[in-house]
Order: C-alpha cells, then sequence, then structure tokens
C-alpha cells in the first residue's frame, strides 16, 4: 500500500491503495467515479478508456504507481453538463443501446477530435477500432463523430 | 377480483380481448389499494401499476421490463404517455422492482416487451386521461365533452381555461377507472411511430448511467468467484496461502459452485483469485472436447431417433420419383452472449431477509432462486433492476445470482460479487452447436419437388427439464424457424434429433432462429442456383401466400438495387426469415480477393413488425442485430477442450469491429397490423444473405460458420 496523488478531473485526490491497482479500479471503487466501465481487464475493449495528460489510455491496464502526478480525465470530466459537441452528437444519433462501452468510445472519440478536428471515416476507423461494442452501434458512432467535428 | 389472482396470463388476454367483466380485473387491484389508503392529498393518484400522476405534475411511469438496449424504457412510455396525452417531457421513468403481483410477467426476452405490453398500457393511458378530464370538467362545472387534454394538460376548449394534468391528479383519483376506456384513432397518435429521444440517452453519455457493476452501498465488500472450468466439475481442495497475502483480500471460501474470493475492492479479489492455487475433480466431461462433440452428433444424427416436426405430403416417394437427389449438410458452431458488462450482482442477506441489485431479464426468476436458495419467504426477498450492460438472452439466467447470495449469507455483509471477463467467457449457456441434413427431390429440370431437413442439436428446454422430455415430445424451440418454413414445396420433412452434453446451452437471440435460418435460406439459395433461376425471383415464386415474407423481400431486394451489376470481386445475397411474429430480410454486398479474404460492404435490410411503434428503435435494433449476427457468421466461435471454452477474453474471442462493420441501410416495412418486436428478428438473415452473397461473388458455396478466408481461398 501507497499514498498517491492523482489529479482527476481537475481536482486533486489522494489514495491510498496497493501499489499496482490499475486505475481502473482506483476510480471506480475508491473514487466512486463509476462511469469508467471494466470490459475484459485486459486492454482489449476499450471500456475502461480515460484520458493521461490527453492521451486516450486503457485504465485496466495502467497502475496508479504509474500515473501519480499525471492529470486524468474521465467521462464524468468530459463536461459537466452533457455539453461536450460529442455528448450532444451522441444524443442527437442516439447512438447508445445498453450503453455500457459508451463511455470509452466517447472518451476516444474525444482524444480522436482533440488532434483531428475534420477525421475521415477512415481516421475515425482506426482511432475507434479498439474500442467493441457488443450492440453494435459503430455506424452511430461514426455519424456522431462527423456530427461533432462540425460542431467544433 | 382479488390482486393474487390476476395472472399475466389473464392480463394480456383480457388485455387484448377486451372482455369488460375481466378488465375489472387489471384495473381493480390498484384502485382498491387507493381507497383502503385513504389517499390523503399528498399522495400521487394511481390506476396502477404502471402510471402515477404527482401533484407537481409529474408523470411517472413504471417501466416492468429490463432495459438492455432495446430502448423499452423509452418506447414502453411513449405507448401509455400517447394515449394519456402526456407532454414527453414531464415523463420520467421508474424501474419496477420484481413483483408478479404487481406487473405480471417481467421477463425480457423473445423481442415481446412492445407486444406484451401494447395494448395494456394504451389502456392504462387512455383510463387515466378519461378521469382527469372528467375531474376537469367538475372543476369548472361543464360537460366532459367541452374538454380536452393535451400535452399534459386539460383544456375546456370554449374557455380556452387549462388545468396541468399534476392539478387535477388528487381529484381524478377519486373515480373509478373505465376498464374499457376507448383508445385513439391512429391517426392521432403523437408518440407512437415517432422516434421519441431516449429516456436514458443523456445518461448513457456522460457516465451517470447506473448498471449492476456500479452499485455501491454503504458497508459492501467486493468479491469474485472461480467455478471449475471443466462443465460438471468441481473444487477438490484449494490452497489459499498465497491470495490471503494479497491486501485487501478478507476472506476465501468454498462455495457450491467453486471458490469465492472477498476483499476490499475488486483489484485485491482479482488478484487473489488468479494467485489461488485449486485442485479440482474435472469429472468426466474431461475427456470431451469440439471434435467428439461433432462425431457424437454425427453419429447419433444418422441413427438416432429422430421427433418429427413437421410432415406434409410424402417425402419418401418423391425421393423416388425424383430424378435426383440433392443433399446438403450445415453446420454452426457454439457461440457466446458476450455482453460487454461481465456477470455481476450486488447482494444483502440477513435476518431473514435479502436485498438484491442485479442487471437481469428475469427479476421474478431471481426472486424465487433467492427465496428458494435462502429458505425464506418471497416478500423478504427484494430485488431492483438495474440497467443491463447487454443481455441478448445471458440474462435470463440468474446463475450469478446464487454466488452472490452465497458470499453475503456468509460474511454476514452486503458484497458486489463481479465475474472477470474469463469467467463470464468459461460459463456462458452458449447458443447450441448445430448440423442440419438437408437434401431435395428435384426433376429432371431440377425443380425441387421435396424438403427434408433434419436438425440435430442440443436442446436448451431439456437440459433444463429433462423431464418434459421422456416420451419422445419434440422441443418445439429448437425447431423454430425450421418447422415454420414458409416455401411452398409439396413434400415437406422436418425432424429433430436431440444431442445433449454437459456444455450448458441458452437462448441466444433469436435462439434456434438463427441456425435454422442460416440452414434455411442456404438451401433455398442452393435450389434456386440448380434450377437455374434467380434466387430473389426464386424465393418470391415460392412465397406466393405468404404476403408479409414478401414485403420484406421485395423492399430489400428494391433497395438494394437488386439485379444490378456488381464490379469483379463482388458479390450480392438476399434471405429473408419470420421469428418472434416479426419478418425481416436483408441484402448483403461482399468483396472477396483472391486471398480469401473479404468484406461485408452494405447490408440493407427491411423488417416487418407490425404497427412501428418507436421507428428509430426498430432501426437500432435492425443495426444491433445486424452487427451481433455478422459476429458470429465471421469470428466468435467457441471451442470445447478438455470439456472446458478453449476461449478466455477478447482476444481469442473477437467481437465484430467499427472498421467491418458494413454500412447499414433498415428500412420499415409499414403495416398496421398488432406491434412485435426488433431485438431478434434481423439477426437470422444476416449470415445466409452474407454467405450467399459470398456465392454470388465466388461461386464458392459456404454450409458451415463462421466463413473464414480460408475456406474462400480461390
Ligand atoms: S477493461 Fe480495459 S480495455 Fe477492457
Ligand atoms: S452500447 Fe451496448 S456495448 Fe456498446
Amino acid at each position: 500500500m501507497a499514498r498517491y496523488s492523482i489529479t482527476i478531473n481537475g481536482k486533486k485526490q489522494n489514495v491510498n491503495v496497493a501499489e499496482d491497482m490499475p486505475l481502473l479500479w482506483v476510480l471506480r471503487d475508491e473514487l466512486g467515479l463509476t462511469g469508467t466501465k471494466f470490459g475484459c481487464g485486459r486492454g482489449l475493449c476499450g471500456t475502461c478508456t480515460i484520458h493521461l495528460d490527453g492521451e486516450p489510455t486503457r485504465a485496466c491496464m495502467t497502475s496508479v504507481e504509474y500515473v501519480d502526478g499525471s492529470e486524468i480525465t474521465t467521462i464524468e470530466g468530459l463536461s459537466t453538463d452533457l455539453s461536450h459537441p460529442l455528448q450532444q452528437a451522441w444524443i442527437a444519433e442516439e447512438v447508445p443501446q445498453c450503453g455500457y462501452c459508451q463511455s470509452g468510445q466517447i472518451m476516444t472519440a474525444a482524444a480522436l477530435l482533440e488532434k483531428n478536428s475534420d477525421p475521415s471515416d477512415e481516421d475515425i476507423n482506426t482511432a475507434m477500432k479498439m474500442n467493441l461494442c457488443r450492440c453494435g452501434t459503430y455506424q452511430r458512432i461514426r455519424k456522431a463523430i462527423h456530427r461533432a467535428a462540425k460542431e467544433i | 377480483m382479488p390482486e393474487s389472482s390476476v395472472s399475466r396470463r389473464d392480463f394480456l388476454k383480457v388485455s387484448s380481448t377486451a372482455g369488460v367483466g375481466l378488465m375489472i380485473g387489471v384495473f381493480l387491484p390498484a384502485k382498491e389499494r387507493l381507497v383502503a389508503a385513504g389517499l390523503a392529498p399528498s399522495q400521487p393518484f394511481e390506476p396502477n401499476a404502471f402510471l402515477a400522476i404527482h401533484p407537481d405534475n409529474s408523470v411517472v411511469i413504471t417501466v416492468a421490463k429490463s432495459e438492455m438496449g432495446q430502448h423499452v424504457r423509452t418506447s414502453l412510455p411513449m405507448i401509455l404517455g400517447d394515449e394519456l396525452e402526456a407532454d414527453w417531457s414531464q415523463i420520467t421513468v421508474l424501474q419496477a422492482d420484481a413483483n408478479e403481483q404487481k406487473y405480471g410477467n417481467q421477463g425480457t426476452g423473445g423481442s415481446g416487451s412492445i407486444r406484451e405490453s401494447f395494448t395494456i398500457l394504451r389502456k392504462t393511458g387512455a383510463a387515466a386521461k378519461e378521469v382527469l378530464i372528467k375531474a376537469g370538467a367538475k372543476k369548472w362545472g361543464v360537460t366532459i365533452e367541452e374538454c380536452i387534454a393535451t400535452k399534459g394538460k386539460i383544456i375546456h376548449l370554449p374557455t380556452k381555461r387549462q388545468f396541468t394534468f399534476g392539478e387535477l391528479a388528487e381529484m381524478a383519483s377519486s373515480y373509478s377507472l373505465s376498464t374499457n376506456p376507448k383508445l385513439k384513432d391512429p391517426e392521432d397518435f403523437n408518440f407512437i411511430g415517432k422516434s421519441m429521444p431516449g429516456k436514458d440517452t443523456p445518461s448513457r453519455a456522460n457516465g451517470k448511467a447506473q448498471f449492476g457493476i456500479d452499485i455501491r452501498i454503504p458497508d459492501m465488500l467486493y468479491a469474485t468467484v472461480i467455478h471449475c472450468p471443466t462443465f460438471g466439475g468441481k473444487a477438490k481442495s484449494f490452497n489459499s496461502n498465497s491470495a490471503k497475502g494479497i491486501p485487501g483480500v478478507t476472506d476465501i471460501f468454498a462455495i457450491e459452485e467453486g471458490v469465492a474470493i472477498v476483499g476490499n475492492n475488486t483489484w485485491s479479489v482479482i488478484q487473489g483469485q488468479r494467485a489461488l492455487d485449486i485442485e479440482w475433480d474435472h469429472g468426466d466431461f474431461a475427456n470431451w472436447d469440439s471434435n467428439r462433440i461433432k462425431s457424437f452428433m454425427e453419429k447419433k444424427g444418422g441413427s438416432g431417433k429422430a421427433v418429427i416436426a413437421r410432415k406434409e405430403g410424402d417425402v419418401t416417394t418423391a425421393h423416388k420419383k425424383a430424378a435426383s437427389v440433392f443433399e446438403v449438410q450445415y453446420e454452426v458452431p457454439f457461440t457466446h452472449h458476450a455482453t460487454m458488462e461481465p456477470m455481476n450482482c450486488v447482494a444483502h442477506v440477513g435476518n431473514g431477509k435479502c436485498e438484491i441489485w442485479v442487471p437481469t431479464q428475469v427479476p421474478q426468476r431471481v426472486q424465487t432462486k433467492a427465496a428458494e436458495h435462502l429458505g425464506i419467504p418471497l416478500e423478504q426477498v427484494k430485488v431492483h433492476v438495474t440497467l443491463l450492460g447487454g443481455g441478448f438472452g445471458r440474462r435470463l439466467f440468474a446463475d450469478y445470482v446464487t454466488d452472490a447470495l452465497e458470499i453475503s449469507q456468509k460474511i454476514g455483509k452486503p458484497v458486489k460479487m463481479l465475474w472477470t471477463r474469463e469467467e463470464d467467457m468459461a460459463h456462458d449457456f452458449f447458443r447450441p452447436t448445430s448440423i442440419h441434413k438437408l437434401s431435395a427431390a428435384l426433376t429432371k429440370k431440377n425443380q425441387a419437388k421435396s424438403w427434408s431437413h433434419r436438425i440435430i442439436a442440443p436442446s436448451i428446454s431439456a437440459q433444463r427439464s429433462p423431464q418434459k422430455f421422456t416420451k419422445g415430445e419434440l422441443d418445439k424451440s429448437a425447431v423454430s424457424g425450421a418447422r415454420n418454413l414458409p416455401y411452398e414445396i409439396p413434400n415437406l420433412h422436418i425432424d429433430y434429433i436431440m444431442t445433449n452434453t454437459k456444455v450448458p446451452v441458452g437462448w441466444w437471440r433469436a435462439v434456434y432462429n438463427s441456425q435454422n435460418g442460416f440452414a434455411n435460406e442456404g438451401f433455398v439459395d442452393e435450389l434456386a442456383h440448380l434450377a437455374d433461376e434467380d434466387p430473389y425471383h426464386f424465393r418470391v415464386k415460392l412465397l406466393k401466400n405468404s404476403p408479409r415474407h414478401l414485403g420484406v423481400l421485395n423492399v430489400a431486394a428494391e433497395k438494394s438495387g437488386w439485379g444490378t451489376k456488381l464490379g469483379k470481386g463482388r458479390g450480392r445475397g438476399i434471405a429473408v426469415h419470420e421469428s418472434f411474429g416479426s419478418w425481416a430480410a436483408h441484402v448483403a454486398e461482399v468483396t472477396v480477393k483472391s486471398d480469401g479474404s473479404f468484406t461485408v460492404d452494405r447490408i440493407v435490410g427491411a423488417i416487418d413488425c407490425g404497427l412501428p411503434v418507436h421507428p428509430d428503435g426498430i432501426r437500432m435494433q435492425m443495426e444491433s442485430g445486424i452487427v451481433y449476427g455478422l459476429t458470429s457468421t465471421l469470428k466468435g466461435e467457441i471451442t470445447i477442450k478438455k470439456g472446458a471454452v478453449e476461449q478466455s477474453n477478447f482476444h481469442d474471442f473477437e467481437l465484430l469491429r467499427i472498421d467491418e462493420s458494413p454500412e447499414m441501410e433498415i428500412h420499415i416495412v409499414a403495416s398496421d397490423e398488432p406491434p412485435s418486436g426488433a431485438g431478434e428478428p434481423g439477426l437470422p438473415p444476416v449470415a445466409p444473405s452474407v454467405a450467399n452473397a459470398i456465392f454470388d461473388a465466388t461461386g464458392k458455396r459456404i454450409r458451415k460458420l463462421p466463413i473464414r478466408p480460408e475456406d474462400l481461398r480461390a
């Protein structure tokens, strides 16, 4: 066990947890930020995607030790009022079905739009391909990203 | 009629036949309860279990079906709210706890939510509207004919005076409800047939949606379990020394189905699970693998006694008279539900009571199971239904609930029990593997004069209730989609041979329609080819008396540009299938390269699910059925080795990804027929439309799933 200090959604948080605990469980179990989901625990599905110093990162594969002192953004911090263009686009296109994968999808898409404000279908495929959606919302995800890109 | 005697069957029978005497049974219980309660002014007006209108003008609609992505928490309120003339923004949704007496059967499956609830929800809304109008008229001292309900208000037309629903709720509650209220003319629907904004969409876009895995209650501990990987095996002994040393692990003990690891957080218990050293008694299934299962099925299928599912004309004579007999075999593997949210359950057992929070499709099965398991009365078990991170039939099983109950009981504290993905992968109730032997008697001109279909597959029903199948009874579910073959061919013989093993099988999206639809629609395509006819026109010819099949088939063909030329290496395939009272057809377009690699470029789908209640929801379900169906067409095979599942996570059980997801175009065939469902019907035609497209592109007939590039190499 050790103490760590992480900035999450702009707020400094101190936690006392095992060194190897992945950020995913720090967020979910220790801090109650349950918007970030567990899907595979092996970096294979993308449901746990968060931003680590702006980069889309798998929270299940990132130990707390590694993120000490870093800045983390989770779905809860993307906006506090659903105002992020992607969230608006997600609502307009009715993207979510069960919704379980959607925090991860939105966080990955947000990182994409940060770098590329007008992504092609190809760009979207490349960026989003590691985010699985069992409900099959892919076509709407693509449309929503294009829609959000127009708003930015 | 006392509330307890209103079974769901009565409920639905009554609602669809509108028998006035019995209708009282539907509404009366809640009414009686209200009267008995004396109704203080602050108390909401509850015409029945589905609706509450509060003095603050909020309309709370209780949804008794589970929300797993099919948007029932939007479509069901649309139905009730439309008849009520509510304003969409004033409607909030409440998820019903398990309660058979109040809600009837809450089981969510078989694409049945809208089909089962449509009439009763309409009547509930309409009856409530009537008493609100009555209350308004009374307050103004006018006749009800002069008043209307619109957008959450009652308006006195001549004077334009108005009351909100909330202002009238208390007074309205003193009237008795009509058992046969006047329903709206479909022309006047405000919500039904429109795509209303999803009630849960915002919370699914900001991480606030609460799935089972997100539940947190005071004093809760965390747990995970490990079950014997081999089906039918159990733990002999285990050494927990190293696992106990992991920080945060508080307890490790045997449970009925394996070993439980309890601790202060999820990570500790996952670590503990990995560190456990367990000696398994693998049991006798350990020497089974996929090959052995296949040869067992082949052998039984060849020699075993088949149960006849449908017989018309005389296939034997047709075969004798035939110029030739065409015979082929189709094969489908086991596959997995793989919901994105792994199985989990929060339970608090103690003091002769139990409270459960669980993503489930069967709240009442959970309740009964818990009561039986703990030996306590049903009323002492409270089951809260969370959102489900996918269901697809997996959460019709309550196996994972027992794990949580045992753990909470043992530690005397609430617990969140979560399966790892590996555990989830190993312990599904798999879509049954199947073999289909098909044959047709052909004339000299290769016209089919008979159709035989033998289905060889494990039976879900018999695995669950073997006592129902001791005398050679037919498992009707196993032949669904095969028995009701729509094609007009003079001699038919469809039968079934049951081949159960210890591999647990279950209701996977579209159930046996996924396998039988693949076999049917592949074989009919083969017959078209043999007859040298266009596969679409060939089907049309044999479906003369099946207007709803034709409806979707024609739309899919027309919208896809059927008959137009495609470039080199490209192909188009068609398939149509009816399931769960809905009709769906797809035209798939593929591109196949010479190395066998191929892409599914586009799927044009058409569905007829009766009156389309929530069109965008229907499109979503069709898109979802296509992607889900494509996963099992192209990947997603579960194989067995040493009596256990070989796959363990998404690296070896792959799901379709965004770059593999085809362009999809969905058409809803307009209909005035009663609404049916859309969750499953879009799936069965996926695999055959793709296989048929590959045949069109390459001349290679696909009779086995999943389709692999190596099967297509030039
Ligand atoms: S849970 Fe992290 S990638 Fe799947
Ligand atoms: S919306 Fe259900 S997994 Fe993506």
